[in-house]
């Protein structure tokens, strides 16, 4: 039963069926230009060319360090900057388009934002954020208030005492549980969480993790899950997507790439992990230096220069994604067949 | 309980059930135009000047009935009188008229002068500077550099020019005084938009489907309007001595309508004779605005609550 008065079903708006991508994205590009004098025009590749697909029903996190373009990917699926190229497919139907114009994609696709107390308004109470959306939909007033207090009640804060407050009222976790009510208030089907437990303490966050875990399934959400905490990440998702200087380097199953990570990159992000066991501490960085300027980024393989297993071949050709496993693609041409690297795998096991 | 709650509820979050007997106070929250009233009543000095605007404006409605002579009605032989006559409390002006009489009546129209212009402007300058703080890019630059060019000259000279342009009287003032406003006001509205467009909430209102017109009067008003009327009121004073300003100059209001900086220059050749009576207008213009300064100033740090 839905906790939203006349709320719909949330299947009522499916129209591919569920093996078709909720979301499909190809060939994503998003270059910031750089403004430096009279010099020649630069930019910063921040999305680079990347592909995925968003299951039905699914939980795909996005994980990568500072400035490998997580945020920009979650900024341009929510159409808060604009892309440059590439096709973003909503249930089968290109976003931007007559069929399903960004209006109405939406009301289906909400985020949840990493600061919880910027993420809200400062001047409106907590029921009025939450109420907002709705109204600006159509909703009648007193409906909306009734469906923020309901969802209030349902992300974990009793409506009477919480309603009224002002975001400075409240603390950090219930800052983001408000700031999760507003995102479903729309009856979306794809939420995007931005790094939307990072900045909470560790025992509210596995709270608010449990929470969205439930609502995902009372409302049949989809999840696109931004982090930088492998353990999170390990937590709540169905797949893995690793990215690096703009692009994907990794995606496939959360067990597999998380157990058993093809890519050099995942293995040395798995790595530097603290372990909870002293005898088998992290006695050194096995990433070491910072990622490489995405203004200027390395030939070939991004993360040559990095690489434990980098070759000559690597400064010179751009690893495509290539499947390892059904389901696990990986780029990286230690990992691919025929590619000229040493540590490849002969053709005939590949195939 | 007073205190925002902020560091002491986070034990409460993950279980809502730990005080179920909160009482009433708890739950109904001050909103921010609360939590500035609060302060301002305990400002001692802003309230002072907040009691003498609210008792100056009473003054100014009731003084067609409460003048205890009649300001219009002179005497050739009582000209001059100092401060302190029997008749004549303040003294009279160079025709014989009770002063204490014209300075309230004077009170309308010196108001009146320096209210109305920064009123009208905070309407238009809040929405110029709102729009193109929100909006952004090209807008932003054509607004913006459009307004800049108002501040080439400087306010006083600005308004004398317009107000000669436009000629004498009450209307025309006033719509130089708005004119000279404006940018300034426009340009506070589109730096204090400017510092919360980019703000996550702005960024979830977009994703709610609401309209640019529907974000910037629901999202953005209620945070940069603080900024914006604390800024205008504190235009009030500028605005009543321009205004006095032009009167002065025979380019505001025509005589023998009282208004304090007419009354100004029409004593300012009895400044040998009686320099108290002389400088009872410019004192009443002081008084009132430096009230309406202080009061501004008072809001400012009412208004400073952190976040």
């Amino acid at each position: 039963m839905s906790v939203i008065p006349n709320g719909p079903d949330p299947f009522a708006t499916d129209r591919g069926g569920p093996a078709q991508p909720l979301l499909s994205v190809s060939g994503l590009f998003k270059h910031f230009p750089v403004r430096k004098g009279t010099g020649p025009k630069r930019v910063v590749r921040a999305v680079d060319g990347v592909d995925f697909d968003v299951l039905k029903g699914e939980t795909l996190s996005i994980v990568g360090e500072s400035g490998c373009g997580k945020s920009t990917t979650a900024k341009l699926i929510m159409g808060l900057i604009e892309r440059d190229s590439g096709e973003m497919l909503y249930d089968g139907q290109p976003i931007g388009e007559r069929a399903m114009p960004w209006r109405s994609y939406r009301r289906q696709a909400q985020m949840v934002f990493q600061d919880s107390y910027a993420s809200l308004n400062p001047r409106m109470t907590v029921e009025q954020s939450i109420a907002f959306g709705p109204k600006v939909n159509g909703v009648p007033g007193r409906q909306a208030v009734e469906r923020a207090r309901a969802l209030l009640a349902r992300v974990g804060l009793e409506p009477k005492r919480f309603a009224g407050r002002y975001p400075h009222e409240i603390s950090g976790g219930q800052r983001q549980r408000v700031n999760i009510a507003r995102a479903l208030a729309l009856e979306p089907r794809l939420v995007l969480l931005d790094e939307a437990v990072s900045a909470l303490d560790k025992s509210v966050e596995a709270q608010v993790l449990n929470l969205l875990l439930d609502l995902k399934a009372e409302f049949g959400l989809t999840y696109i899950f931004i982090s930088h905490d492998l353990n999170v990440v390990r937590f709540i998702s169905d797949r893995v997507m690793v990215m690096y200087l703009g692009r994907v380097a990794e995606i496939g199953p959360s067990d597999q790439v998380l157990a058993a990570p093809s890519h050099p990159y995942t293995q040395a992000l798995l790595a530097s992990m603290p372990s909870l066991d002293p005898d088998n501490r992290t006695q050194e960085a096995l990433l070491a230096g910072d990622p490489p300027n995405p203004i200027d980024p390395p030939s070939g393989c991004r993360f040559h220069p990095r690489c434990t297993l980098a070759e000559g071949v690597c400064s010179a050709v751009e690893p495509p994604l290539s499947s390892v496993m059904p389901l696990h693609r990986v780029a990286c041409l230690a990992r691919q067949p025929g590619s000229g690297h040493s540590a490849a795998p002969s053709e005939a096991i590949a195939a | 309980m007073t205190a925002p709650l902020t560091a002491g509820s986070v034990a409460l979050d993950g279980n809502i059930t730990a005080a179920p007997d909160a009482p009433e106070a708890f739950i109904a929250s001050r909103g921010f135009w609360g939590h500035v009233g609060h302060r301002l009543v305990r400002d001692p000095v802003a309230m002072a000047a907040g009691i003498l605007i609210v008792i100056v404006i009473a003054i100014a409605i009731l003084s067609p009935w409460i003048t205890p002579m009649d300001p219009y009605k002179g005497s050739m032989l009582r000209r001059l009188k100092p401060v302190g006559d029997a008749t004549y409390w303040l003294g009279s002006d160079e025709l014989g008229r009770d002063m204490i009489s014209r300075l309230m009546l004077g009170s309308r129209l010196s108001l009146f002068m320096g209210v109305t212009p920064v009123l009208i402007a905070f309407v238009i300058g809040s929405g110029i500077g709102i729009l193109a703080g929100y909006v952004g890019g090209w807008t932003n630059t054509i607004l913006m550099r459009t307004i800049d060019v108002f501040f080439a000259f400087p306010s006083v000279l600005l308004a004398i020019a317009l107000s000669g342009a436009l000629g004498a009287g009450i209307f025309n003032s006033i719509v130089s005084l708005t004119c000279v406003f404006v940018p300034q006001i426009a340009r506070v509205a589109e730096s204090v938009t400017t510092g919360i467009r980019r703000r996550d909430y702005i960024d979830a209102a977009k994703l709610s489907g609401a309209s640019a017109f529907t974000i910037m009067r629901v999202q953005v008003l209620g945070n940069v309007i603080g900024p914006i009327f604390v800024y205008s009121t504190s235009l009030i004073s500028v605005s009543m001595i321009l205004a006095s300003g032009l009167s002065f100059l025979g380019l505001g209001v025509r005589p023998p309508e009282p208004e304090w900086g007419l009354m100004l220059n029409t004593l300012r050749t009895a400044i040998y004779v009686n320099p108290v009576v002389a400088a009872l207008p410019g004192l009443a213009i002081f008084i009132v605005s430096i009230s309406f300064n202080l009061f501004s100033d008072g809001l400012r740090s009412a208004m400073e609550i952190r976040q």
